[in-house]
Order: structure tokens, then sequence, then C-alpha cells
């Protein structure tokens, strides 16, 4: 599914035109890192969107980038988008207040499958901003609890200040059952939880290897590592799904930024199987 | 800080994952040489630049390994827990601690005296060499994620 | 002096044009509305631009072209297709390299995004090729063929007559024949000519493919085409299939590529690539384009605009600051694999038509045919490690 959205009345025929909307909350999770609440100012409610999808948001002027959704799919009237400052475009998106507009357009890609953790143990690797994406997924995931088995949440950042949704992460540790393991590349004393990278938090985990589904997403090399650790614990490739990243522009597979070999990613991923992408991963500059 | 040290019977140690399955006249030889601690959260169990007398084997816990540049904030660059090892200065001179062991939440641990293990590796060759077998896996893992650290890959 | 149809001739049904009156039929376009696009000699190449009558068009030139290079050569007849294809393409016009996708004006505390309406009218492409009418076809299924519709790509395609040229010789460059795309022009055209020059009468044999094409017939002095034209243009077509300059096997090319991505070949092609980007440029097929936004001063209007790019730009990988994509071997395999391989996951097809553009406009006269046959050697071992 690439996109279901009717554009609106007034983009028909504009080619990929973006609605405006305006930014109703916004909250820091780090010092680079902000998530935005977003209202449609046309009065249009806001598309339903996949766990794994992505708009493409602008400050108009700064430039569109692709950003993934990271609300909560029951609830698509509230757009949550947390975007980290690393670019141009999104400098000009964490600098944004509530009141101000921002142009976005989407959903676009192809989502995470959640049908796949339907009666398995179910295995979530998250690093740094990898997060964000994987947050839908956790919403749908925790509403629909009892359909799966375990459920192991590992979660790697650079440092602890650089976690986001930190006290969300742990009010669902808390609260729901599932297991999370928040690991952090290096820690100064006022840290009391591991250190560590997360593929050295797999071995750890419950789960029976032959009936999990994974779901991963972060920096390329982590997610290669962590789905060969996770294969060494008998996680079928099929049954790994990571979302890959590339320079999405236009989101809708005209562009040919997005390219992973065979893959235009904003069309035919961001999430695709490790199955189909191990070969490729191993390509170097592919 | 550091509990009392008590005896470690030979059943105590042998269960331990790490031990699991080597020779009983091996093990038979460390016990003499083996305590189990107790530290607090927060207790220092080793000191960077001491001399490293004992391998550790944790039985439960969390412990950190810190650096400790001198000039600049010390730094966690590595957790370990229940059923891992730490600690294997005592392998290679000059037999001193590279960093600072300490424990992140109430931890007990299995200390085995070096000079026992040591002499327990060159009477035991065969048992000697799968203990090695075992410790290299977990020194090439920690080397693999200290290059991931090394990469950075969550940098801004 | 032939009798022109008043009726518009039916589909399927071939005529001859006298070069006489090739004027007549340049006017003819006009008068049903369309601004004639064609062949025209400029700067030392065969470009396209705007034809207002036969004389504009290459009378009596011809092109040469090798691997690196690109020449104009005086034919001895006065043929005005007698040549292959120069640095441009059809996509020049349906998918321009600068085109404004919209403005976005501020609204209070909102915006609103309007496109100008489109004042073009309809074009007649006139010369076309056999591979160029096949890249357009893969050009239509990049922008038109997914659920997400470019629409002024697909506005402009729809306003395309396309007026196809038959090839009746092949540059040393072409291979088509290859690729299955040519060199005979056999659907995706309007109208299709065949010159027949050199023996008896200069004159076109004309095929009718759609009602659009017949109704710019009516009126235009045609005799209908004999037996003997006919086998003339059969005889010339398979003159050309044999006249092939190059071949690549595309049997089979895509698993051959993909699976030989750590190839040697690559670093080797790559020190003579100089990454300048031409062959992306000049190949009809290449679709990637990047995006920037205009901002006016004041804040008020930004305009959005869409650029060619191309994949051997170090920055087209651009990703958190770095490229991917940094050596050049690796840009020239994206192409290349992308181009005889991956495309064919994206959309269905090769993404090489076997024009040659790509090898006559490298300026150190890299040839993608040659660089297949390279891939498929096996590879030297590079290291001592074995393939998982």
């Amino acid at each position: 599914m690439s996109t279901d959205r009717e554009p609106s009345p007034s983009a028909d025929g504009i080619p990929l035109a973006p609605s405006p909307f305006t930014v109703r909350e916004r909250a820091a999770e780090t010092a680079d890192t902000v998530t935005l609440t977003l209202d449609p100012l046309t009065g249009d409610r806001p598309a339903p969107f996949l766990p794994g999808q992505f708009n493409m948001l602008s400050v108009l002027g700064a430039g569109e980038v692709a950003i993934s959704i990271s609300g909560d799919p029951a609830r698509p009237d509230e757009l949550v988008h947390t975007v980290r400052s690393l670019g141009l475009s999104t400098q000009a998106i964490g600098r944004l207040s509530p009141g101000s507009t921002v142009a976005v357009r989407g959903p676009y890609g192809r989502g995470w499958p959640l049908e796949a953790a339907w009666g398995r143990d179910v295995v979530l690797v998250a690093g740094g901003i990898g997060i964000a994406p994987l947050r839908p997924l956790l919403y749908a995931l925790l509403r629909e609890r009892a359909r799966f088995g375990r459920l192991e949440v590992i979660y790697g950042a650079r440092s602890p200040q650089d976690l986001v949704y930190y006290r969300q992460l742990q009010e669902w540790r808390a609260r729901s059952n599932a297991r999370f393991q928040v690991t952090v590349d290096a820690a100064g004393r006022d840290w009391y939880g591991d250190v560590g990278v997360v593929t050295q938090r797999i071995p750890d985990c419950r789960f029976d290897g032959r009936n999990t589904v994974a779901f991963l997403c972060g920096p390329e090399i982590m997610m290669r590592l962590s789905a060969e650790a996770l294969e060494g614990r008998g996680v079928r490739p099929e049954a790994i799904w990571l979302s890959m990243e590339r320079n999405m522009r236009c989101g809708v597979g005209f562009c040919g930024h997005c390219q992973f070999g065979p893959y235009l990613l904003c069309r035919d991923g961001p999430v695709l199987p490790y199955r189909e992408l191990r070969p490729l991963l191993r390509v170097r500059e592919l | 800080m550091s509990g009392p040290r008590t005896a470690v019977g030979l059943p105590e140690l042998a269960a331990h994952p790490f031990l699991k399955g080597l020779g009983e006249g091996f093990l038979r030889d460390l016990v003499p040489g083996t305590e189990a601690l107790d530290f607090d959260t927060g207790a220092t169990i080793v000191r960077e630049g001491e001399a490293a007398h004992e391998f550790f084997l944790i039985v439960q816990g969390k412990v950190g390994l810190e650096l400790v540049p001198h000039d600049r904030p010390r730094l966690t660059v590595l957790t370990v827990g229940p059923e891992e090892v730490f600690g294997w200065s005592w392998l290679a001179p000059p037999h001193l601690w590279r960093s600072d062991a300490r424990a992140l939440k109430p931890t007990r641990v299995l200390a085995i005296s070096a000079e026992r293990l040591r002499a327990a590796l060159d009477a035991h060759p065969q048992d000697g060499y799968r203990f090695l077998g075992r410790l290299v896996p977990v020194l090439a893992q920690r080397l693999d994620a200290t290059r991931l650290q090394v990469l950075d890959v969550h940098r801004p | 002096m032939a009798q022109g149809p008043s009726q518009p001739p039916v589909v399927g049904s071939r005529w001859v044009l006298a070069r006489e009156q090739f004027d007549t039929l340049l006017d003819s376009f006009r008068d049903h509305g369309y601004e004639v696009l064609g062949p025209t000699v400029r700067d030392g190449a065969i470009v396209y631009g705007r034809i207002e009558e036969v004389h504009d068009l290459p009378v009596g030139w011809t092109d040469r072209q090798e691997a690196g290079s690109y020449r104009l050569e005086r034919r001895d007849d006065p043929a005005l297709f007698g040549y292959n294809v120069g640095p441009h393409s059809w996509k020049k016009y349906l998918f321009p390299s600068r085109e404004r996708l919209f403005t976005a004006r501020r609204e209070g505390p909102s915006f609103r995004v309007s496109t100008e309406p489109t004042e073009e009218g309809p074009k007649a492409y006139l010369g076309v090729r056999a591979c160029e009418i096949a890249a357009i076809r893969i050009q239509d299924r990049v922008f038109t063929g997914g659920p997400e519709v470019d629409p002024g790509y697909a506005g402009r395609r729809t306003r395309a007559l396309v007026v196809a040229a038959q090839c009746t010789q092949a540059a040393s460059s072409c291979f088509c024949v290859s690729m299955g795309t040519g060199p005979e022009v056999e659907d995706g055209f309007d109208l299709v000519l065949t010159e027949l020059v050199g023996e008896g009468p200069h004159r076109f044999v004309i095929e009718v493919g759609t009602p659009a094409g017949a109704s710019v017939l009516a009126g235009v002095p045609l005799v209908p085409a004999s037996p003997v034209d006919l086998a003339k243009v059969s005889e010339r077509l398979q003159r050309t299939r044999h006249a092939m300059g190059r071949s690549l096997e595309a049997n089979g090319i895509r698993e051959l590529l993909l699976g030989r991505l750590d190839h040697e070949e690559w670093e080797k092609v790559g020190a003579r690539c100089v990454a300048c980007t031409n062959c992306t440029m000049v190949c009809p097929t290449c679709f990637c384009h990047s995006t920037e936004e205009v901002p006016d001063l004041a804040g008020s209007r930004v305009e959005r605009w869409r650029r060619w790019d191309s994949c051997f730009n170090l920055a087209f990988s651009e990703l958190h600051g770095g490229s991917v994509r940094t050596s050049v071997p690796s840009r020239y395999r994206q192409w290349m694999v992308h181009k005889l391989a991956t495309w064919y996951d994206q959309f269905g097809s090769s993404g090489c038509v076997g024009c040659g553009r790509c090898i006559a406009w490298c300026p150190v006269g890299i040839d993608i045919t040659e660089e297949a046959e390279r891939v498929r050697l096996p590879s030297a071992p590079t290291s001592r490690g074995g393939r998982p």
C-alpha cells in the first residue's frame, strides 16, 4: 500500500502539494530532539496511518524531509512527529513553537507488518531516533497484548541524555507485560542502567527463536549486527523486519534518491524483510 | 562496600554458567581460592591501576566498568550482569586493573584467586584450553561492542 | 501530383509523401494546433528544437559516434533523418530539466499552494526513434505507472503527438536490437515515417498509428504506399537491424549484475569514470531529480522546483550529513546496476533502451556494453576471505 490518502481539493493536480498544519504542542525530548503534535489548518482530518509510515514535513523555504510518524495509530487525529535536528530542514522544524505552521504531505511507505506478530514472541530493537518509527508499533502491540507471546524491547542510545520517550518507556515498563532493556553507549556515574550496545542485550532476551518476530530500526550497522545476533538465537530471517533509511526526497518513487539495491525505499519500504536485505547489507556503499 | 567474604563450595562454583561442564579436577583446584562477595549499590569492586588478583563471575546484580581518565569525568562503558564475567587483567601483564568496576545494584560475585586460576590452567591444560575458549569470545564480543561505540553511530 | 485524402485515413493505412511536400506536412501539424519539435543542427550536434520548415531539419547531415566521440558529417544525399540520436532526448520536453512544482503563498497563519495553469499547447514530436519511444514508455511507467501520478508529466504526455522516424541506419554506438527496443517502430506512435532516399524519388512512407495521427494527414498530399515501397521499408529496417554497432547480452543481466556487486571491474571502471554526470543527462530514461525551495525575501512566497539530479553526484546519496556512495566506483555501479538490473524490480523493465548516448557522450569513453561483458567474466579474488 503506498497511500490511500485522497488529495485535498485545493491540491488537485498540483504535484506533491503539502497541506498546512499548525503546531499544537511541542515537547523537548533531548537537547536536539523535539516531539511535535500537529493539527491540520484546512479542516481536513489528518489521514490514518500505519505504524512505520512517514510524512514529508517542511517549514516552507527550508526544504522537505521525511519524518516517520510516531504517534498512536489508533488516534490518527493526533499527528505526532519526533524530529531530531540534524540538517537545515530538521533544524527549522525543531525550532517551531506552538502556533507555527508546518507543511505536511503523506503518509507514505509500507509500515511494520503488525499481523506477523500474532501468536509469536516479539522483539523490538531500536537505536537512537530509531525508537520514533517503532513507537506507533509499540502502541499497537500493547493495545493487542493478548494476541502474542513475550514482548522484549531493546533500546540503545548514545548517552542517558539522548534517550527519547524515556518517561513513557518507564511507565510502560512498570505497567505493561513487556520487558524493556535500555542501554547507552557510555554514561556518567548517575546512570544505573545498562551500558553497552543493543546487540549485547539480545543474549539476555527471553523468546523462542523459531517462533519470534523482530522489528528493528536504527543505524544500519546496528540493525545488521542485531539481525545477525537474532539469527544466532534462531530467529528466521523472514521474521526479522528492518526499517531502512536513505535520502527520501519525494516519498512516492519519482526522484530516485532513496534507492537501496532493487528498492525504492519510500515506495517499497521503509520496512522490509531481512531475508531480502541480508545480501544487500553486506555490499559496501550500496 | 563489600560485605563478608564467604567460602564457596564446588557445587556453587560449578553451577555458574561460565564454568559449567569444565572438569571436576580443574574446578576442585579453584575452590580453595574462591570466595563469594556481596556488594551494595555504588560499591567499588576493583580500582583502575591496582593489582589484579582475581577473576569475577557475577551471580546476581549488575556491575559497571568505568574508565577513569583522571582529568575528566569518569565514564561507564559497559555493564555486565548475572551469568556474565569480568576482570581479566590477571591474565595479561602488567596484571593491573584497566578500569574500575562498581556495583550498580546489590551484587553477588564469585571471586577466583588469579594465582589459583593460573596454576589450575597450567595443571589442567585441556580444561585450561576450554576455559580460554569461553573467555576469548567474551573479549571478542566486547571488542565488537567497543568498535560500535567508537563508530558513535548515534552521534548528531 | 498526389491527391491527399480529404478524410482522415484509417489507422494502420500506409501512404507515401513526396519530399517536396514535407512542408505541407509541417503546415498541417501547425494547422491542427501543434508546435513542431524535432531534430535540428546546433553547435555541431543534432539536438531537438522548434521546427518551422523543412530546412530546420538536419538536411544532408549524419552523425558518427564512437565511445567518447560524436561528430557530424555531411551525407552524400539530402536525407532529413539520416542519423541516429544526439545528446538530447524527448525527456527534455516531457520531463524538463527544471520545473516549478508549485508556489506556496502565506495566508494569515496558513498557506495556500497553487500552480499556474499550463499554457502549453499540443506538441508534435517529429523524428522520434524506436528506442526513444521505448524510453518514453519507460518514463511513463515512472511518472504515471504507480499509485501516484505526476500531473505535469501526464499532461505533457497527453498533449504530445509522436511522429516517429524509422532508423534506416545504425550508429556504431547503437544496440537497440539487444535491448529489444528497435530498430523498428512497432507501436506507441501516432504516425511513423520511413525515409526512402537514393532509390527513386526522395519520399517518405507514412503509417498511421492513431486517429490523432490520422487527422493531421487529412489534406496532406499522399498516395497509397505500393508493395514496392513497403518492401523497401522492410529491407531498410532489416539492413539497420544487422548494422548494430554494439550488442549487450540482456538475457539474465539482472541476476548477473546483482550477483556481482563486489566485482573487481567496478573499481577499474570507477578509476576511469570522472563522475561528470553526462551519461545520466543524455540518457533518455534517467529520471532522478532533486527538489529545491526558492523563497522570496519576505518569506511570504515559496516556490518548489524540481531539477535533474544524477546518481554520480556525491550529494545524491546524502544521509545525515555524509554520503552513502562516496567512492566513484560505487556511483558507477549504482548507475549501471540500476539501469540494467534493479530497474526491472522497480518498474518492470530494463532502464536501458540501447540508444548508445551514454557511450558517445562519456568524456572518457566508458562503454556500458563493454562493462557488462567485463562484469560477466569472473572476478579475481580480492581478499583471503571466502564468500559467505
